[in-house]
């Protein structure tokens, strides 16, 4: 007969049963019946499955697009009555000209600047009888304006040689350099992908463990004889699975359908995003030990998720940001994964570039785990 | 042999409700075992502590020679536990539930079916457990308790929200189970159910065990007390009080609860003959005394279902 223990730990010792063999293979069968309930629930929770998957695509998606055609800015010009400099234009330059501008003749001079006011047209072309060529644009958007000053400088210096029947003395050759941290896409997809990863895994984590509490799972996993460490593994899985299916399909829409190029060692992304996704499942570990309704839960998670994001450079690059913003970043775990991952995906980084980020978000998790376990409460009251 | 459950001087403190109050209690293996008492009683309390799922404030509690809290993984697997609200996943079916239960057990996925079989819920096993009934879910809760042949069950009100005909298959169940030589430990607010089930039934009102007995034998501790009851609205209460003590009836208790007036005496004789004088026999019933009785005397009030 045992005695009773007067020890009271609030958290009953986790702890597996004895160490037989068939008690062994009945954990193996818990922890994949265990992770199986988890990853169908998730599957037919289509709230879920849209937060956590589509909800993310629709930003690379929208950011991706309304990012593509910006290094070439196509405007719309229009020409009032005869311009020589354009109408004389034939062949070759004529269709390369058709690529950035598309050329609208109208006849009516005043209406035509309001509308370049109102920003129907991005310029007013005319030509005087004396030969000048006057450009009237506006500058709403500078880029576009210094564009299209560029194109027009261009075709008006071309064709004054060919008047002259000279050959140029000096042509410039420019061409853009390749220049990666431009390249919007390169830094979107793994700006998003860190807020899907960290979406997922905090509210994932945050939500699981208060609707457990809440509906007393929590109490029906207790009062089977399966351990703490089946539990929280199979959570564990369940989310690097979910990580990992944000990673491909992430990857594969902005490689298929934006352009991303990936570098040498983009695969590392994969390690680092599990070191990630532990960090951010004991942020939700321990919101969901704080929280005692779904709601709180959601409310605390995102107060974590969004602030980080926005400062961690997920949706647009911290560069400009001020100096002690850039401090505060430094503590969040998805900061990291989004520099390495940047690194790693389009800038050819390698391993020692992945190594101390996984070290540090692994030092994380395990700090916040520590806190979230002393927090851990089975039951509501 | 020692006892399936022996409960010492257990008592627990929510703020200000003194939920469990001094309950000691000893369940023999093989015992079917009831609590009985109205809503805040404490028995689902009683239940958490005795289950080991919550710390009591004070007292001392065995289950099958050991101590269930702090968690006892060499005890888990020997009981069964019913929670009164149903835990399941989300969006599981009832197959898929039962199944994930069972396997923390050890139990394969042949032995689960059969216990949703056994519970009536074949026919729901692909099912989502958010669109089942109440009973349905109830029953499926009940089947999770019992797949993996637990010699110890816990059982928080099983029968609430179930039908008559589902009632009466899960009393069969419960039998059976009982009579297989395992421990049923259940709560139920029904008196019937206690009365039909149990081998002893404790009874029990702001937290403490006001008489624990076979209900035979409560029953018999008051079995001359008969109930008569009529259909409301024949006769007003006062009137038949009046009449009552006019005609010198002993009337122990006399109340109309807006579906019957009822009556109970010691001597039905006069009783009747008022009620027929009055001409408000329709509805009559007439019944010796239950385990309804036995709560109001010992409590001094109606038993609340
Ligand atoms: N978690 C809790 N926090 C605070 N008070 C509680 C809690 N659980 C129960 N109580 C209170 O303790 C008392 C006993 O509750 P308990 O649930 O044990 O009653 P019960 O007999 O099971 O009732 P029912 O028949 O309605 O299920 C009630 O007054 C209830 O309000
Ligand atoms: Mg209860």
């Amino acid at each position: 007969m045992t005695t009773t223990t007067s020890t009271e730990p609030k958290v009953p010792a986790p702890r597996g049963g004895s160490a037989d063999a068939a008690d062994g293979r009945e954990r193996v069968s818990a922890f994949w019946s265990l992770s199986r309930a988890m990853l169908l629930g998730m599957k037919r929770d289509r709230t879920a499955t849209f937060f956590i998957l589509l909800f993310p695509l629709v930003f690379l998606v929208f950011f991706g697009s309304v990012t593509k055609g910006s290094s070439t800015p196509h405007a719309k010009v229009a020409q009032v009555g005869a311009v020589k400099l354009f109408d004389s234009m034939t062949g070759e330059g004529r269709s390369e000209l058709d690529k950035v501008l598309t050329i609208t003749r109208t006849d009516d001079e005043a209406g035509t600047l309001e509308k370049v006011r109102k920003g129907d047209f991005d310029a007013m072309i005319t030509q005087g009888a004396d030969g000048k060529v006057e450009l009237r644009y506006t500058a709403a958007d500078q880029v576009r304006a210094g564009a299209l000053q560029g194109i027009f400088n261009s075709v008006v210096q071309e064709a004054n040689q060919q008047a002259t029947h000279q050959a140029p003395a000096y042509v410039v050759d420019a061409q853009q350099v390749e220049d990666k941290s431009l390249k919007p896409i390169q830094f979107l997809t793994p700006g998003l992908l860190g807020w899907a990863v960290a979406t997922g895994a905090v509210f994932g984590a945050a939500l699981t463990l208060v609707n457990w509490r809440k509906t007393k799972v929590l109490r029906r996993l207790r009062l089977a004889p399966i351990s703490a460490g089946t539990v929280v593994s199979s959570r564990i899985l369940v989310s690097l699975l979910t990580a990992f299916l944000q990673t491909g399909v992430f990857l594969v829409v902005a490689t298929s359908f934006f352009g991303l190029k990936l570098t040498g060692n983009w695969w590392l992304v994969l390690p680092l995003v599990a070191c990630a996704t532990l960090a951010f499942m004991s942020i939700g570990l321990l919101a969901g030990s704080v929280a005692r309704t779904e709601e709180a839960a959601n409310g605390i998670s995102q107060v974590i998720v969004l602030p980080m994001s926005f400062l961690s450079g997920s949706f647009f690059p911290m560069d400009g940001a001020p100096g002690w913003l850039q401090t505060v970043s430094k503590v969040m775990p998805l900061h990291y994964l989004v520099d390495s991952a940047q690194s790693v995906l389009t800038r050819g980084g390698g391993v020692t570039d992945a190594l101390p980020t996984m070290g540090g978000l692994l030092l994380f998790a395990a700090v916040l785990t520590g806190i979230a376990w002393k927090l851990f409460r089975w039951e509501d009251a | 042999m020692t006892a399936a459950i022996s409960a010492d001087g257990i008592r627990q403190r929510y703020g200000d409700v003194q939920a469990v109050d001094g309950v000691s209690l000893t369940v023999e293996a093989g015992e079917f075992y009831g609590i009985l008492g109205p809503n805040g009683a404490g028995k689902t309390t009683t239940m958490e502590i005795l289950e080991g799922v919550r710390e009591p404030d004070e007292g001392r509690v065995e289950l099958l020679g050991m101590a269930p809290w702090p968690r006892n993984p060499k005890l888990l697997p020997r009981i069964g536990v019913q929670f009164q609200a149903s835990a399941f996943f989300r969006k599981l079916t009832a197959r898929e539930t039962i199944r994930t239960f069972a396997s923390f057990y050890g139990v394969g996925p042949k032995r689960a079916d059969a216990m949703l079989e056994r519970v009536g819920l074949a026919d729901k096993a692909e099912t989502l457990t958010e669109q089942m009934s109440g009973g349905q879910a109830q029953r499926l809760s009940i089947a999770c308790a019992l797949a993996h042949d637990p010699e110890l069950v816990f059982l928080d009100e099983p029968t609430t929200g179930l039908d008559p005909q589902a009632r009466r298959n899960l009393w069969d169940l419960l039998r059976d189970i009982n009579d297989e030589g395992r421990t049923v430990v259940l709560t139920t607010h029904y008196l019937d159910e206690a009365e039909v089930l149990c081998d002893r039934v404790s009874i029990m009102d702001h937290g403490r065990i006001l008489h624990t007995g076979a209900p035979a034998a409560l029953i018999r501790e008051i079995d001359d007390t008969v109930r008569i009851s009529v259909a409301s609205g024949q006769l007003p209460v006062e009137r038949a009080r009046e009449l009552l003590a006019a005609a010198g009836a002993d009337v122990a208790t006399l109340e109309d609860d807006t579906v019957s007036l009822s009556v109970s005496t010691r001597l039905p004789a006069p009783v009747l003959s008022v009620l027929a004088e009055q001409n408000a026999l329709r509805g009559l019933e007439v019944r010796g005394a239950t385990l309804e009785d036995v709560f109001l005397q010992l409590t001094g009030r109606e038993f609340r279902a």
